[in-house]
C-alpha cells in the first residue's frame, strides 16, 4: 500500500517538475520564470522528500533544507534585481 | 492501520503539489499564476512533509523533527517570495486581466494569453470590446 501510493506520487510529482520546467521555457515574461523557478525548487523539495521514504534513509532532510534556504535566497536576489537594478544596495 | 493514514497524507501532498504546478501553466496570467504555487503547492509539500515526519518517527530510533523545519520555513517564506514576485510584476508594468478601470495600466498594456496564437484574437475582441462598452453606455443614455 506504502510503496504503491509513493509510486504514484512519484509520478505526480514527476509531471509537475515537468510542467514548471515548461512554464520556464515558455513563460513570456521575467517574473513567470522566477515564478517557475520558486515552483520548481519546491517541487524538488518534494521529491527529496519521496525519495527519502522510498529509500529509507534520513540522508535527505539536510539536501532539503538547503534547497528551500537556498531557493528562496534565489528568487528574493532575482525579485531585488528586477524591482532595484541592484540586489545589495 | 497507519500505513494507510501515511499513504493517504502521501496521495493528498502529490496532487496537491500537482495541481498547483497545473495551475502555473494553466492559468493567463501572472497575477492569478501566483496563486497555485503559492498556496497549493506549499500545502501538497507541508503535507509530504508531515508524512515523512510521522513514518521517520514510527519506524526510525527516535522522533525526527527536520521536517517540521522545513514546513515552517517554506509556510514562512512562501508568501513573501510571493509577494516580492508581485511586487517585481507590477514595477514591470506586466498585463492582468482584472478589468481595472481608468488606470493606465489597461490602456498600455496587451493582454497576452498562454497561447501564442490566440494572442491576435484576444487582444482584437478585448480592444473592441472595450472601445464599444463606452459608446453603448452613451447610446443607452440618449
Amino acid at each position: 500500500m506504502l510503496t504503491l501510493s509513493i509510486q504514484i506520487a512519484f509520478v505526480l510529482v514527476t509531471a509537475a517538475i515537468v510542467l514548471s520546467f515548461w512554464r520556464l521555457f515558455r513563460g513570456p515574461d521575467v517574473p513567470n520564470r522566477i515564478l517557475a523557478l520558486d515552483t520548481l525548487y519546491v517541487n524538488t523539495i518534494a521529491i527529496l522528500v519521496l525519495l527519502g521514504i522510498h529509500l529509507d534513509s534520513a540522508l535527505f532532510f539536510e539536501a532539503a533544507l538547503l534547497i528551500a534556504l537556498m531557493g528562496f535566497i534565489g528568487t528574493v536576489a532575482l525579485c531585488k534585481y528586477l524591482l532595484r537594478g541592484d540586489i545589495i544596495e | 492501520m497507519l500505513e494507510y493514514f501515511l499513504s493517504l497524507l502521501i496521495l493528498i501532498g502529490a496532487a496537491f503539489t500537482f495541481i498547483g504546478s497545473l495551475g502555473l501553466v494553466r492559468l493567463k496570467d501572472l497575477y492569478t499564476r501566483l496563486h497555485g504555487p503559492t498556496k497549493a503547492t506549499t500545502l501538497g509539500v507541508g503535507s509530504l512533509l508531515i508524512a515523512s515526519a510521522c513514518y521517520f518517527s514510527i519506524y526510525g530510533e527516535n522522533i525526527s523533527l527536520h521536517e517540521l523545519l522545513i514546513t515552517l520555513f517554506l509556510f514562512i517564506t512562501a508568501p513573501v517570495s510571493a509577494h516580492l514576485i508581485a511586487k517585481a510584476a507590477l514595477h514591470l508594468n506586466l498585463p492582468s486581466l482584472a478589468k481595472l478601470q481608468e488606470t493606465e495600466m489597461n490602456d498600455e498594456a496587451e493582454i497576452d494569453p498562454a497561447g501564442a496564437i490566440e494572442k491576435n484574437q484576444d487582444t482584437d475582441t478585448r480592444n473592441a470590446g472595450q472601445k464599444t462598452k463606452p459608446t453603448d453606455s452613451l447610446s443607452d443614455r440618449t
